[in-house]
């Protein structure tokens, strides 16, 4: 590690200087000549036929450029199982439903022209429950499948079903059984930039759509086939992503307001933008799917896991998006952390009319890991072993297989429970019923990408130009995370090169190469091992170069040497020490023979040999540029939803310890030790800082946030209502860094984007179980349900 | 919104990072709406345009406000320091903005050119704060990507609390 110039230091982000001098533009900030404002009007019901929509008086404003409703733009299905239209007609399904949309030459004229139109409606019975929705004689919130076939039932046809081992024979097995059910609220990414994106169309009919998603390339592909269902097949569909004001799961799908601005583009000729207010962002945004939960666990004497079982339903809302999918990261915890043999997970989607899901940081792993890691306490509790005695006994290794096939490869699990255990001073401080406890949760996560699709690649190209500036193209994205300082990090550092030198392009599906989309937690792991292949080639381009071009550059110095000086005399150099690329070797810049580093004469600045070698130098048509793919070796789960789909796992525990107040309920997290199996540090510092950053969006599920929804309608859609946590609210977070290495990753580094958010919610309820001995099961552990909880069981503690 | 109050319009004369200023916008129109539109500075957004997420601080002589909330008639006579007036004539960034890129104070950034702007109206008038008093000044500055505590450290490294 210590060879290393730049990987595992703190490089800071100057890359991103245009981020703290106002520069950076964001979508908010990009103008385009010419354009004009979207604005969409939403559903007054969660369940209504729409009667009639009467948009005369807003055609009629003057600044209006166009009206858009349902019934004048094509009827086409979108969205992951097309169960939704771009604006909806005759029937609405959730309070966000788009069901018109205005575009005027400025904003405000577009707010006016959206109160001008009149919707009639007919309401129609909703439902807002899922356990509701399932009843028999409940309202459907679809009467017709995407083929028009009639549907009987709010439960979405999704076979998320995993079986392994015999659950019957572990229960046999078993010394000790538990059960539990718990549930999770929905909470929402709340990115302080809000949602938005400008549309463009050229003469041809091209389209350009600005945008801050994720996954251009899969924004690409979707519009494109709207295209084809639009009268548009065969054009041309750009995704350039300016700055991205945060994610945390919004830029996933391909969202509504995305087609109804390129409708709008359409329809004016001009660039169109769409920007979310605050309200809409929390009102019109997929949040995290609420859940609820039973477990059933047993281990035998020892504390070894004889099986779990679980159940999930999940709240979908009124239409489809990745939230649906999420019980596929579900099972990756249900069946995967710890070892336990036996395992039965099933879980149900449900349409409801609330606000639709999505995916958020984690993606369905939070709540099974609540789920999981709560039942984990209990069964410690029944089978009278200390808890982390119970998860180390059962501890995941390396080299293990998983029930779901999982490939254990590197795993530091062990390592980060028995640092948290040390560091919080388990022993003495746990089992004191003072009101004060300790607690801890684990986790494991896709670390070396996730095979969602065929292909989990990335592209990327590098092109290194005369004045030694290394240009990048990735097709994926840096939404914040900093991948952008830290593939300048493993770029520098493969190509020797220095960071400075690295400009990066991102998410621009013209420029850059296809990327699956920059989630999972993939990007450094995915990203990096792309960058490492196209280095490899650049760098070997660059040493050929300089076999050819050394010999004449030194001989040339010595000829200007000589004019000079006429009693110069040439020294006799060994030319065989540059006469191969494979015995030279690039760092910091300059180029060098491996066998005498610090040649007088030999080493020299890298550009020297780029101006000399490259066309400008040579007149031939010489560059140096290579692109490189990098798909890891893993697996798309089969019809068991079994497989290895990810090249690494990321592991990880939080400690945390907790002092309740018995009179106001409060929960003050007093230490948070939140320590991660990240392979390798690239850069420590924006390592800590997505620890950090998961770990207080943790505690905030665990303990104050919660999109509050009465008959379908978000209730506190604004920051003051929706708790997040401000500077005020000090968590104290400690990070522990375990670096074991990983063979796969690039440098040794695996996946940390997520993984901190996951286990602190169970973390901070079995440490709360802990201070005052009372079992909350649903998130968030608001100070009411502390009190309700202390009542229950006669205020003792 | 009534027609003929969102016509009318106000002239204004201020100081705008060191440099006398004039402008004639619609009297509806808040400071951080003029700064951006009129003065086409980018640095202060409208995160919520209720004064809760506070992306949109900026320092009025010498508070830090949020500037969606500024009606601009008040800012007659004022002076106003924005983001983009922290850096020196050469370009030289000022201690705070290289503590923010230093210690990882900024992610996705959204939210870094209001907190700088709290965090130097605070350090204006205090040189040498707790962290307690740098937590109760960006209380009121949301950010969702880093928790705050590499934003907190980059205000005690930018005090000289902490080595930069």
């Amino acid at each position: 590690m210590s060879d290393y110039l730049y990987v595992g230091k703190n490089i800071p982000r100057s890359i991103e200087t245009d981020k703290v001098t106002g520069r950076a533009i964001y979508i908010d900030d990009l103008k385009r000549p010419g354009m004009i404002y979207g604005k969409i009007l939403y559903s007054r019901y969660a369940h209504a036929k729409i009667k009639h929509i009467d948009v005369s008086k807003a055609e009629n404003l003057t600044g209006v450029r166009a009206v858009l409703t349902g019934y004048n733009i094509p009827d086409v299905r979108v969205g992951f199982i097309r169960d939704q239209t771009v604006l909806k007609k005759d029937v609405v399904r959730q309070i966000r439903d788009e069901v018109a949309a205005v575009a005027a030459i400025s904003p405000e004229i577009a707010e006016e022209a959206i109160g001008l139109i009149k919707v009639e409606y007919e309401e129609l019975p909703g439902v807002f429950d899922p356990f509701d929705a399932m009843k028999p004689d409940a309202p459907l919130v679809h009467e017709v499948d995407v083929r028009g076939k009639p549907i009987r039932s709010n439960v979405l046809p999704l076979p998320w079903r995993f079986q392994a081992g015999d659950i019957e024979r572990g229960r046999k097995e078993s010394a000790h059984i538990v059960m539990d059910t718990l549930s999770t609220p929905w909470v929402t990414q709340a990115c302080i930039g809000t949602s938005g994106c400008v549309a463009e169309f050229d003469s041809n009919n091209s389209l350009t759509l600005y945008n801050q998603t994720n996954v251009p390339f899969w924004d690409k592909q979707r519009i494109t086939e709207y295209f084809s269902q639009i009268g548009l097949e065969g054009k041309r569909v750009r995704v350039a992503n300016v700055v991205v004001g945060g994610s945390f799961g919004t830029k996933l799908d391909t969202d509504i307001y995305e087609f109804i601005c390129i409708q709008l583009a359409l329809k004016t000729r001009k660039p169109v933008k769409i920007q979310f207010t605050r309200e809409e962002e929390f009102q019109a945004m997929p949040p995290r799917q609420p859940t609820h939960f039973t477990i059933e666990q047993g281990c035998d004497k020892e504390g070894r896991l004889t099986f779990r079982k679980a159940e999930a339903i999940l709240d979908n809302g009124a239409y489809t998006s990745w939230g649906a999918t999420t019980p596929s990261v579900m099972m990756m915890p249900m069946s995967s952390l710890y070892r336990v043999p036996n395992v039965s997970f099933v879980a149900t989607c449900v349409y409801t009319n609330n606000i639709y899901c999505q995916a958020m940081r984690g993606y369905g792993n939070p709540q099974a890991t609540f789920a999981v890691e709560t039942s984990m306490d209990s069964l410690a509790k029944e089978a009278g072993i200390d808890p982390a005695e119970l998860r180390l006994i059962n501890c995941n290794q390396p080299g293990d297989v998983t029930p779901m096939r999982l490939r254990i490869t590197s795993c530091g699990l062990k390592e980060c429970i028995e640092s948290v255990k040390e560091k919080l001073n388990w022993d003495v401080k746990r089992g004191k019923r003072n009101r004060r406890g300790v607690g801890m949760a684990s986790l494991i996560h896709v670390a070396g990408g996730a095979r969602v699709y065929k292909s989990d690649g990335h592209g990327m190209s590098i092109k290194v130009d005369e004045h030694g500036n290394v240009d990048v193209l990735s097709g994926g994205t840096d939404q914040g995370q900093g991948s952008s300082t830290v593939l300048s990090q493993i770029i520098a550092e493969a190509l020797g090169f220095r960071p400075e030198d690295v400009s990066l392009t991102f998410g621009d599906t013209e420029l850059c190469l296809w990327d699956a989309g920059t989630h999972a937690s993939r990007h450094t792991f995915i990203a990096g091992n792309a960058a490492l292949m196209a280095c490899e080639k650049v760098k070997k381009q660059i040493l050929e170069m300089a076999v050819e071009h050394m010999p004449g550059i030194v001989k040339y110095r010595f000829k200007r040497e000589k004019r000079k000086n006429p009693d110069f005399v040439e020294p006799d150099l060994d030319y065989g020490l540059i006469s191969d690329p494979e015995i030279l070797d690039i760092k910091d810049r300059m180029i060098f023979p491996k066998n005498d580093p610090d040649h007088l004469f030999f080493k020299m600045d890298v550009v020297q040999v780029l101006r000399n070698g490259l066309h400008v130098g040579t007149g031939e048509s010489k560059t140096v540029m290579a692109e490189a793919f990098y798909d890891p070796p893993t697996e798309m789960l089969d019809r068991e939803l079994k497989g290895n789909l990810s090249c690494t796992y990321a592991f990880g525990t939080t400690g945390v310890e907790v002092e309740v107040d018995i009179e106001t309920g409060e929960v003050k997290i007093l230490q948070l030790l939140a320590a991660h199996d990240v392979g390798r540090a690239i850069n420590p510092t924006l390592l800590k800082g997505q620890i950090y950053g998961a770990g207080y969006m943790g505690v905030g599920y665990g303990l104050t946030e919660e999109v509050k929804l009465r008959n379908g309608r978000v209730m506190n859609a604004n920051l003051r209502d929706y708790k997040m946590l401000t500077a005020k609210d000090v968590v104290p977070v400690t990070p522990i860094v375990i670096e074991l290495g990983d063979e796969d990753g690039p440098f040794g580094a695996k996946g940390i984007g997520e993984p901190g958010l996951v286990p602190t919610a169970p973390a901070i309820a079995n440490a709360i179980y802990d201070a005052i001995g009372v079992r909350i099961r649903d998130l968030p552990i608001t100070p009411e349900k502390v009190l309700a909880a202390l009542k229950d069981m006669g205020g003792v503690c | 919104m009534n027609k003929e109050i969102s016509m009318k319009k106000v002239s204004v004369s201020f100081t705008l990072n060191g440099d006398p200023v004039s402008a004639e916008v619609p009297v509806t129109w808040s400071l951080v709406k003029t700064l951006r539109e009129y003065f086409e500075l980018t640095g202060a957004k409208q995160g919520c345009g209720v004064g809760e997420c506070g992306a949109c601080t900026v320092i009025v002589d010498h508070d830090a406000v949020n500037s969606c909330l500024y009606p601009i008639p008040e800012i007659d006579g004022k002076s106003v320091t924005t983001i983009e007036g922290m850096a020196g004539k050469d370009g030289s960034l000022h201690p705070l903005q290289k503590a923010f890129l230093e210690n990882n104070g900024v992610q996705c950034g959204y939210c870094t050119s209001g907190m700088i702007m709290s965090a130097k109206a605070l350090l204006d008038q205090d040189p040498d704060p707790t962290e307690d008093e740098i937590r109760t000044t960006i209380a009121g500055n949301f950010c969702r990507c880093t928790g705050y505590v590499q934003i907190v450290e980059a205000i005690e490294m930018a005090s000289g609390i902490r080595d930069l």
